[in-house]
């Protein structure tokens, strides 16, 4: 029985160390604060009002910078807007394509066109950008180590330098970015946006909507995943219990 | 006809295959009445594990192929289709990438279960040894499959990885611009990558029927390391190792589905989310944790070249385990001095894969060092010496002897129940 | 238990034992084939058309530049899809009763109500798969003045209709739909 445990507990400790592992790349950062944010634990669904919201804040501010290159306009419907809203917000821009002569053209846009990019490529970004290229946002959820909290923090975060930090040219202070300087302005201010549903557009109200809105189109099958494997997970416990009672059946006639 | 085999089958159609393909009796040989000891515990799961991850990981690795783009443009976003557009294509691409982590995680107690119970001990040596083989396979093909999405870690880890082979004299440069295909990490290491990444794991199945064949030529270790006698000490394999690696199955595919539907990206790194950067690198790479002890033992030593041969040799070593235990018994069940040592060995481990996991600073570098020094120690000192100094507790006379006597010679404990208490 | 354990150890307790056995194992058995399809199916289901696929599987198409008696072919998930404006003759010709059809239809429902001369077809034989030759003016249009597949020779009238040769059916008709009088959605 000694030696049972014993391999427990090097079992144990072999998935415990793992578990530090994702942890490693945390480095020096600044504690994040931690929200109860709408779609975290297995049960988890985005809250669709914030959601809605957190799009109309990436429309009106970030869209002017930050590209969402793995969208499309069509997944806005997992947000719960309709076909036809989708196809309204999809025509209200300005889509580049090639015209049937050849020449360039610009179209309306359709639900099944990817989310439109402030620049035509990298190089035109950074050379408005002051030599900064403003990362694409639709996977920004995912790759960053503390995900929506940090995101969430980064944009709340912006405050005045400290008086011995010397700062770069156009750099702005944040405490939660990797060496406290970032390019970024500060996007968002008081009443920036104007909700339709008179929410009021506080920075901490617009981070979290955006930062939901973010979440969502970092990982788009999150609902589904999570509906999902409720079942598969309940499935497979519900074997093991089979099965275990098939074992002993079998093994009842066994000496061992 | 003598040539036709005498099949025992009833139902003509498998007869009539049967007599001139005899894969039925084969199976039922093999599989069916196959006399397996009577005492295996849960530890003689992990093989038939290993064996399941294995197939989920070929079939969800060619869907996953069917909607793959290996070249350096489209790779990225080819990921990022599958995992938005392809039909449940997020769900095979998390069963396959978090299928990685649960590989290396039953194939390593799969090992230490063989370390435990001394399963690599004669006649099993070639057996271990094939199965030292599956590892270095299963580890190149992990490695050129976390490549594949080209993402930042995937790029770096590349690089890194292939640039170990420059520290050969002399060839090293040249055999590092032969792996890449040029002179960076670039699309022709994607595409040689990708083939690689899709032949390796057919060449893993021949090696693991080796394994298998080979441990059927010999028969089963068991928890008492003790050779069998006679039928009393054995079973059928079917039912009843067939319903009990059955239960743990089940138990792990409840563990693998909690991990691919509620937290998918825990063995991940958040850097691969970015577009794979020739021009920037990451603050910190690190391998995937199963690699990461390895990582450690080529970070500890103060040499490239050193350090390179320490990592290759602490795998090398495996495969001449058999001959440096020098120990008349192979269970650590009576091996009273060693299983504390094994236990070490499993703590050096664990204490290197927490070491690769952080910047090599402070204290981190010491316990690497120490956990480097250990493992080598463990098995080019402690291993043969101990062998032939430890005094074993006395052995069981057979596998259901003990059972009978309900002790018999055995102290109090040690094996008077066997461990598996079902 | 001393005697050797095999297989045939089955049954050593009452019957009752035995029919729940039994009954664990079928139980047992059906939620492990359950579980294989249920694995099976995501993997099948990912080589149907993906969600990216599907988005664009309408297409709209501008009728104004279209000359009577000329058609253009255009592509519509991935196949050719031929739209002919056709001139009162063809109609005419197209319309009259004809005996023997190998897929009987007419061409009043092979179009839609009021716009006689639009008839848009996919442009694939349905014998083995080629695209039929007569949208160009160079075209041969075989004798009934629609297609002709030069694979293996079958005749489509101006309709679409199989009139000669090998192809068991007439030109499919995708679905669409009017926009404007000048334009029409497909799929």
């Amino acid at each position: 029985m000694m030696r049972w445990v014993t391999f427990a507990a090097a079992a144990a400790a072999l998935i415990g160390s793992l578990a530090t592992a994702p942890a490693r790349a945390q480095g020096e950062h600044v504690a994040l604060p931690k929200l109860a944010w709408s779609f975290a634990g297995p049960f988890g669904t985005f809250d669709r009002a914030a959601a809605q919201r957190g799009f109309q804040v990436y429309n009106e501010v970030c869209s002017a910078c930050h590209q969402l290159r793995h969208a499309y306009y069509r997944d806005l419907t997992g947000i719960g807007l309709s076909a036809e809203q989708v196809a309204a917000i999809a025509a209200s821009k300005s889509i580049s394509d090639i015209g049937d002569d050849g020449a360039p053209i610009e179209r309306p846009g359709l639900a099944s066109d990817h989310f439109k990019s402030p620049y035509a490529n990298d190089l035109a970004a950074r050379a408005a950008q002051n030599g900064a290229l403003p990362p694409d946002l639709s996977l920004m959820v995912k790759a960053r180590d503390g995900g929506a909290d940090y995101l969430y923090a980064l944009l709340t975060g912006y405050s005045e330098a400290p008086a011995k930090m010397k700062m770069g040219d156009g750099m702005n202070y944040n405490k939660y970015f990797e060496g406290s300087q970032i390019a970024m302005v500060p996007p968002l201010s008081e009443g920036r946006v104007t909700y339709a549903d008179g929410t009021p557009s506080s920075v901490n109200q617009m981070a979290k909507d955006v930062v939901t809105f973010l979440a969502f189109i970092s990982e788009p099958e999150t609902e589904q995943r999570k509906a999902l494997g409720v079942r598969i997970v309940l499935f497979f416990v519900l074997m093991t219990g089979i099965t275990y009672a098939v074992k002993r059946k079998v093994w009842a006639d066994v000496d061992h | 006809m003598a040539g036709l085999h005498k099949s025992e089958f009833t139902n003509p159609v498998i007869n009539w295959v049967d007599s001139r393909l005899p894969v039925f009796t084969m199976m039922q040989k093999e599989y069916g009445v196959f006399p397996t000891p009577k005492n295996f515990n849960y530890f003689w799961n992990f093989g038939a594990l290993a064996m399941v991850t294995l197939m989920i990981m070929i079939a969800t690795g060619i869907f996953l192929a069917m909607n793959y783009t290996a070249h350096t443009s489209m790779a990225f976003d080819s990921v990022q289709r599958i995992m938005r557009d392809v039909n449940y294509g997020w769900l095979i691409r998390y069963v396959h990438s978090n299928g990685a982590s649960m590989f290396f995680l039953v194939t390593y107690i799969h090992i230490f279960r063989g370390l435990y119970y001394g399963s690599y001990k004669a006649p099993r040596e070639l057996l271990w040894i094939l199965g030292v083989v599956i590892l270095l396979i299963m580890m190149a093909t992990a490695f050129f499959g976390y490549v594949l999405p080209w993402g930042q870690m995937s790029y770096w880890g590349a690089t890194v990885i292939t640039n170990l082979f420059s520290a050969i004299p002399v060839v090293g440069e040249p055999i590092v611009t032969w792996l890449w295909g040029g002179f960076s990490v670039a699309n022709p290491t994607l595409n040689r990558f990708f083939a690689l990444h899709y032949l390796l794991p057919f060449v893993l199945i021949g090696i693991v029927f080796l394994h298998i064949a080979a441990l059927h030529v010999t028969g089963s270790n068991n928890p008492l390391g003790i050779d069998v006698k006679g039928p009393q000490d054995t079973l059928p394999f079917h039912p009843y190792y067939t319903i009990k690696d059955s239960v743990g199955l089940c138990v792990f595919l409840a563990i693998f589905a909690a991990f691919v539907f509620f937290a998918p990206n825990f063995f991940g790194a958040a850097d691969n989310e970015i577009p794979a950067n020739p021009m920037v690198t990451p603050a910190e790479i690190v391998p995937e944790w199963y690699l990461l002890p390895f990582y450690a033992i080529l970070r500890s030593v103060p040499s490239k070249l050193g350090g390179v041969l320490m990592m290759f040799g602490s795998i090398g070593l495996l495969f001449i385990v058999p001959w440096l235990d020098t120990s008349p018994v192979r269970s650590c069940k009576f091996r009273p001095v060693y299983r504390w040592f094994l236990a070490l060995l499993v703590i050096a481990c664990i204490v290197l894969g927490m070491v690769g996991a952080h910047r090599p600073e402070g204290i981190w570098v010491i316990l690497g060092r120490v956990g480097t020094a250990y493992y080598f120690l463990h098995f080019l000192v402690i291993l043969p010496v101990l062998g032939k100094l430890e005094r074993p507790l006395p052995l069981p006379e057979s596998i259901s002897k003990p059972v009978l006597r309900g002790g018999g010679p055995l102290p109090a404990g040690a094996a008077a129940k066997p461990m598996e208490k079902a | 238990m001393a005697e050797p354990m095999t297989a045939t150890a089955h049954g050593s307790h009452g019957g009752d034992e035995v029919t729940k056995r039994d009954f664990l194992k079928l139980v047992a058995g059906a939620g492990a084939a359950v579980g294989a399809g249920a694995m099976a199916w995501p993997l099948i289901d990912s080589m149907n058309p993906s969600k990216d696929v599907l988005a664009l599987s309408s297409i709209d198409v501008e009728l104004k530049s279209i000359q009577p008696g000329q058609a253009i072919t255009t592509m519509w998930r991935g196949k050719p899809v031929f739209v002919r404006h056709r001139t009162a003759e063809e109609i005419k010709a197209a319309r009259a009763e004809v005996k023997g059809l190998a897929d009987p239809a007419t061409d009043q429902d092979r179009v839609k109500p009021g716009k006689d001369e639009w008839l848009v077809v996919v442009g694939i034989c349905t014998h083995l798969g080629c695209v039929p030759v007569g949208n160009k003016p160079t075209d041969q249009r075989g004798e009934y003045g629609g297609w002709f597949c030069p694979c293996h020779g079958s005749q489509y009238d101006t309709s679409g209709r199989v009139r000669h040769g090998p192809a068991p059916a007439n030109l499919p008709i995708p679905p669409y739909a009017f926009l404007t009088d000048t334009k029409i959605k497909i799929g």
